[in-house]
């Protein structure tokens, strides 16, 4: 772990430092159940839309090749 | 120093109620919460093109909004811009600094950039009326490399920076906006939220840092990592952050609860993370490691349901076209390969 912060304010640093926790320490937090809930949930209404996880059609997957057929 | 000591105890006091706070609204944890959920099923994708034409490591790579433009650049000293359904090269971009690190391609379309050890981030017009691309602006202002830069708009752009900022400039007068301060280490990288309004850097400080544009303040800090963060992205909602670190594991934040939630990690896993991208729904991260594989996980199970293998060596970045069509890989191995 690096600092690269200058050494010569210390103070100066330290009073930033305080005045940054007091923000993250003041912010208003929701329960992990309420959070995980609401990732389940975008997870669910979104998954199939989702090629990735859906697998897409040969028919209608733009990237693959689509092989000519031969008729001998 | 009277006046240091209270500072330093008034900071472990807030760094202890922080820790309380979030203990308080921790009720259950994800894994309890998905228990009942399926794993998602084995995932196989396979290249369906491998982009060819670079002649040195690929360090990095970003989508258009097009879905089927990307541009990647290369210690080569180039950026190329791809046709990824023909493979073909749209443009072919040479650099005064071949030792660049990250590119990013404009929501618009109209402009790429890129920096790396010259601490710039140079952006290119490629809608030029001549039809050449040339340097638009060369944004100097760093005192460390450029790590990551991602556009807002055609006017500004984010960079973040081995000095341990961040800056958002503004474009057309080539000068910073605000600069963004706090990390003690190198900023790896960084990522924009869906909404425009925020944006998460990772560090060498194994921390990720939430910020607010608009406010210049940063509203939150993210610790648990035990080395560098190398990727972030946000879930697609914008309410969870995803880091991946040196320390082999990637990890979910929510931003709400202000915690992190889980972790991906395997003890067959011991190489670091150097890029991730989440697929459009969220439920799938891709995850490129220094092992030269990208794992798939399924992210709210945690567990990996499948591995992308075709790079013969690292995997430097991964990105997920924004229609969720295909993943893009780029690798050290000069080649980048297109997934589905």
């Amino acid at each position: 772990m690096s600092s690269k912060m200058p050494s010569s304010n210390n103070v100066t640093q330290a009073r930033r430092t305080v005045q940054q926790l007091k923000i993250e320490a003041s912010i208003e937090r929701i329960k992990v159940s309420k959070a995980s809930a609401d990732l389940m949930h975008y997870c669910g209404e979104h998954a199939k839309y989702d090629p990735l996880l859906m697998g897409i059609p040969a028919s209608e997957n733009p990237f693959k090749d689509k092989k000519p057929c031969a008729i001998l | 120093m009277g006046e240091m000591e209270e500072l330093r105890k008034e900071a472990d006091n807030l760094k202890d109620q922080i820790t309380e706070a979030r203990k308080v609204v921790q009720d259950t944890t994800l894994q309890e919460a998905v228990a009942g959920t399926t794993l998602v099923g084995r995932v196989q994708l396979k290249t369906r093109k491998t982009l060819r034409g670079h002649l040195a490591k690929i360090y990095a790579m970003h989508w258009g909004t097009d879905t089927k433009l990307c541009v990647s650049a290369s210690q080569d000293g180039k950026l190329i811009v791809w046709d990824t359904l023909t493979t073909n090269k749209v443009n072919a971009i040479p650099l005064k600094s071949s030792w660049v690190m990250t590119c990013a391609y404009a929501p618009s379309g109209n402009m790429v950039a890129c920096g790396g050890l010259d601490n710039m981030c140079s952006i290119y017009n490629l809608k030029g009326k001549d039809g050449n691309v040339k340097v638009m602006r060369e944004l100097a202002a760093h005192t460390g490399y450029l790590s990551c830069c991602r556009f807002l708009s055609d006017s500004e752009i984010i960079t973040s920076s081995g000095d341990c900022t961040c800056i958002l400039w503004d474009i057309e007068t080539g000068t910073e906006k605000t600069i963004f301060a706090g990390h003690l280490g190198d900023c790896m990288s960084l990522a924009v939220s869906p909404d425009f309004k925020m944006f998460i850097s990772g560090a060498c400080d194994f921390t990720a840092k939430l910020w607010d544009i608009r406010e210049a303040t940063c509203r939150q800090t993210f610790s648990g990592h035990e080395s560098d963060i190398n990727a972030i992205g946000f879930f697609p909602n914008g309410n969870a952050v995803i880091t991946g670190s040196d320390d082999a594991t990637c990890k979910l934040y929510d931003l709400r609860a202000d915690q992190e939630l889980i972790t991906y990690q395997d003890s067959g896993i011991m190489c670091g993370v150097t890029s991730l991208a989440p697929s459009l729904s969220g439920r799938l991260l891709l995850a490129g490691y220094d092992d030269f594989n990208v794992n798939i996980w399924d992210m709210l199970k945690a567990e990996r349901v499948g591995v992308l293998a075709g790079h013969d060596n690292r995997v430097s970045c991964i990105g997920v076209s924004s229609d969720g069509m295909a993943c893009c890989t780029g690798s050290w191995d000069s080649f980048l390969k297109i997934w589905n």
